[in-house]
């Protein structure tokens, strides 16, 4: 009877989930989880949803029907304060990095450590400083967003989803409107995050050089099916789904007609 | 009519979200007085010079026009009634909430739709932050502060100008002026339009931040939000204005 659980709670979990406007139905049937300490990326073409999914997994959106367990509780039914800690333990870095435009990125990542934090004035500098140094921003602080370049602005968004420390961490589109070897550092940096905190990491991304450098494994979503069509290691899934539409995707090949 | 009562209901919801985050000005913590400056600057220092001259022409054009009528009947002096009490009760906190509308009301909504395309108000909500609070409650109460006082000094600008007309154009003494505008003026004129001012603060605040929120979230939404808050604000501060004055007439205000 007193069997200790030996399974891990999962991260993430996804059960029969459908999402939506109003009576459009984008995704449906959705069944997945994500174990602690892995880098999944979400995959699909332009417009099949994994954006939105993502917001329905942060908690941003009510689903059409279904549930989302975050380490093991419900984002779906969850309400007032209960959901906003839920959401709050989660780090999300937005596409564009959504800073606040009136504050320095000092006081950016010090926003949700003075809001909800009981650290001194001094603690939150050394956390903030700790922060921008882990993506290379350390000489910025005193900078307004306006002034740093796309690139910059998406690092300093990460600095500020990890300020409050979570150990599950989103990233909507972090290669969008950066050059290659941008693109590439934030991988790198993701990584090295991964290596450091050993972070749960969700990526959502159509960067296939992402996907291969970072990814324990894919969520590849289909437009046309509206659902998710494949899922596993990025280069067993090549092989796996080899002359199909997942596979022309993955190995970038021209005749994917979608 | 179906879209009307849509966004009636989105509007109510949007209350109930500002009214449920009032407790947060309560707590040290969301006591938030950088922005709080920071709008009062902006929406009350900043408008004080446009305020002054377009109440101090205000009172010029009215005195003439009323010097003119008064003129005909012989009554000269009763124009410091006139010009006194349209000013006070009316004018003055009119003509502050025109120029908040489209200095604050629509800077309000651009604002708000513009975070909302840069989507820092997901961000916001992901951080646990109410963006209602965050965002509204700092603005309230810097228009609800700083458009009475706006109105004082439009009032006494708009007194000024029509002193001169009266001075100039109808010969009336400055002395025999102020002493008949000190006489016929009351608290209760002066404190009824301030009342009036508070009202229009709050609704100009909601009417923007509210655009703000339910703008379409894009580029060209973001200009309409802009648009529709200061057609919504001039629509309820006059609404507001027909009401209030109904009322203080009764209650003899």
């Amino acid at each position: 009877m007193d069997v200790p659980q030996k399974n891990i709670i999962p991260a993430v979990e996804v059960r029969d989930l459908a999402i939506g406007y109003g009576d459009r139905i984008v995704l449906e049937k959705l069944n997945f989880t994500i174990d602690p300490g892995e880098v999944v990326c979400i995959m699909g073409g332009s417009g099949c949803g994994k954006s939105t999914l993502l917001k329905h997994i942060i908690g941003l959106y009510q689903p059409l029907k279904g549930d989302i367990f975050i380490r093991g509780e419900s984002m779906v039914n969850a309400a007032g304060e209960r959901k906003k800690a839920l959401m709050r333990s989660l780090g999300v870095t937005y596409q564009g990095g959504a800073l606040f435009g009136w504050m320095s990125v000092a006081e950016n990542v010090e926003f949700p450590l003075r809001e909800y934090t009981e650290l001194t004035a001094a603690e939150r500098r050394e956390r903030v400083q700790e922060k921008l140094a882990l993506v290379g921003l350390e000489k910025f602080g005193s900078f307004m967003p306006a002034e740093l370049s796309g690139g910059m602005c998406k690092r300093a968004g990460l600095a500020r989803a990890l300020a409050l420390e979570p150990d599950l961490l989103f990233f909507d589109e972090p290669s969008a409107g950066l050059d290659p070897l941008s693109s590439a550092g934030l991988d790198k940096l993701i990584l090295d995050l991964r290596e450091r905190t050993g972070a749960t990491i969700v990526v959502v991304t159509h960067e296939l050089d992402s996907v291969f450098t970072i990814g324990d494994r894919a969520l590849m979503l289909d437009r046309e099916r509206r659902t998710l069509v494949a899922d596993g290691k990025p280069a067993e899934l090549i092989k796996e789904y080899a002359g199909s539409w997942v596979g022309d995707f993955l190995s970038r090949n021209g005749t994917a007609n979608r | 009519m179906k879209k009307i009562f849509s966004q009636c209901g989105e509007f109510m919801i949007f209350l109930g979200a500002v009214a449920g985050a009032v407790p947060e000005l309560f707590r040290r913590r969301t006591r938030r007085w950088r922005e709080f400056f920071y709008y009062a600057e902006l929406c009350g220092f900043q408008s004080l010079p446009i305020v002054i001259m377009l109440c101090f022409l205000m009172g010029v054009v009215l005195g003439i026009q009323g010097a003119i009528q008064m003129r005909k009947v012989g009554t000269e002096i009763f124009m410091v009634d006139l010009i006194g009490f349209s000013v006070l009760k009316e004018l003055g906190p009119l003509m502050v909430a025109i120029i908040a509308t489209g200095r604050a009301g629509s800077a309000f909504a651009a604002e708000i739709g513009t975070m909302k395309v840069n989507e820092e108000l997901s961000a916001l909500r992901t951080m646990g932050s109410d963006p209602a609070g965050f965002l509204v409650l700092p603005k309230l109460c810097a228009m609800v502060i700083s458009l009475p006082l706006l109105s004082v000094c439009g009032d006494a600008a708009g007194i000024l100008g029509g002193m001169c007309v009266g001075v100039s154009v109808l010969e009336i003494p400055v002395a025999a002026y102020w002493l008949r505008t000190v006489d016929v003026l009351n608290i209760a004129a002066l404190t009824g339009g301030l009342v009036k001012s508070a009202v229009y603060a709050i609704l100009i605040t909601l009417a923007g931040c509210y655009c703000g929120f339910t703008s379409s979230g894009d580029a060209q939404g973001v200009g309409r939000g802009a648009t529709r808050a200061v057609v919504m604000s001039i629509f309820l501060v006059v609404i507001s204005d027909a009401v209030m004055t109904l009322l203080f007439s009764f209650i003899g205000w």
